[in-house]
């Protein structure tokens, strides 16, 4: 803990950023301290968050592909040079399509995977107060029997009484 | 409650059912290009055999097919022979030689015949980048106007070229409707 302690200490003070992908370390020292630190996150957090195009379920950071290591080559050229997020993925999905997204772009073809489960939430709780409501009425109809109700009721239990003793 | 609601639960296991039974047959590996109906990017590389150095400009003109392989890659050796006889039949075809050493590639090209017009020697894998290739062998149709138009993974021969002679004879046929223009 100590070491690492210090390793953090160290990198805060140096000029240069470390990212640790995949087993591989990565150096960012392109440009002032805080922005080398920006990057370093950056492209962890890309890494972890585009997919490999050719084994598909693994991001880029894990996959041994040799695509997905090329890919990592490109990502930490384009962060280390102070591409910002938004280019950089503009430029794998130029090339991969919306598939390399392990976040997807919000847009009309993917409104149902992001507002479906909150869409069957609110179906779901829908159904939930009708059923709830039906039950309440029902509830409400049995206890105010009508007279003639209340009357056919005694009448039919005065008979059974009677039957039980047969 | 009404009888039929009783059946709601049946009917979306059901359709539940379908869909993921559809989803049995569907091809994970098969992405929709994202290149498709664009340009072919831009590239400026040396050809394997003769070191003249290419671009996309090269490309129009004639319908060609793009065809991205490598000595490093297994399923190449299967489509060569019948990439080979398309290259008799007339076919353009254009290579781009992927991350691979260039002696093995000349050499693999003498002793199994040599379908391209001329690779292009992409060592650092830079266009294939661009063009989105995920492995080898991926081929490329593109029109007259230099627009790619269709991206076939993996091999092609004779089991899998029906298709894809319709989509390389619709786009000689719209090609010689622009040359008559």
């Amino acid at each position: 803990m100590m070491k690492y302690g210090l390793l953090l200490i160290a990198l805060l003070f140096s000029q240069c950023s470390l990212a640790i992908v995949g087993g591989h370390e990565y150096v960012f020292d392109d440009g002032t301290p805080l922005e080398n630190e920006t990057r370093a996150q950056l492209f962890e957090k890309l890494a972890v968050e585009l997919r490999c195009p050719k084994c598909q379920n693994q991001n880029l950071a894990d996959s041994n592909a040799m695509i997905a290591g090329d890919l990592r080559r490109e990502l930490y050229q384009q962060v280390k040079s102070g591409s910002d997020g938004d280019s950089i993925i503009d430029f794998m999905v130029d090339r991969y399509g919306e598939f390399v997204l392990y976040r997807p772009q919000v847009n009309a073809m993917t409104y149902v995977l992001w507002f479906g489960p909150v869409g069957l939430l609110v179906v779901g709780l829908i159904c939930l107060v009708f059923i709830v409501r039906k039950r309440k009425q029902s509830e409400t109809v049995s206890q105010n029997l009508s007279i003639d109700q209340q009357k056919r009721i005694n009448e039919l239990l005065e008979k059974d009484k009677g039957d039980d003793h047969v | 409650m009404k009888r039929w609601t009783l059946f709601i639960p049946f009917i979306m296991f059901t359709l539940l059912g379908l869909l993921l039974w559809r989803g049995l047959y569907l091809d994970p590996k098969e992405i929709p290009s994202a290149l498709v109906d664009k340009p072919f990017p831009e590239f400026s590389l040396p050809t394997l055999i003769g070191e003249e150095l290419k671009t996309q400009s090269s490309l129009q003109g004639q319908v060609t097919l793009v065809n991205v392989w490598g000595t490093w890659c297994i399923s190449c050796k299967v489509e060569h022979p019948f990439l080979v006889e398309l290259a008799q039949q007339g076919v353009r075809i254009i290579g781009v030689n992927y991350k691979d050493d260039n002696d093995a590639a000349i050499k693999w090209l003498k002793d199994l015949g040599n379908p391209y017009e001329y690779s292009v020697d992409d060592v650092d894998g830079t266009l294939s980048m661009d063009l989105g290739v995920t492995g080898a062998p991926e081929t490329f149709f593109v029109d007259v106007n230099g627009v790619i138009r269709h991206k076939h993974q993996g091999v092609i021969t004779q089991g899998t070229w029906a298709p894809l002679e319709k989509i390389w004879l619709s786009l000689v046929e719209e090609s010689k409707q622009v040359v008559s223009q």
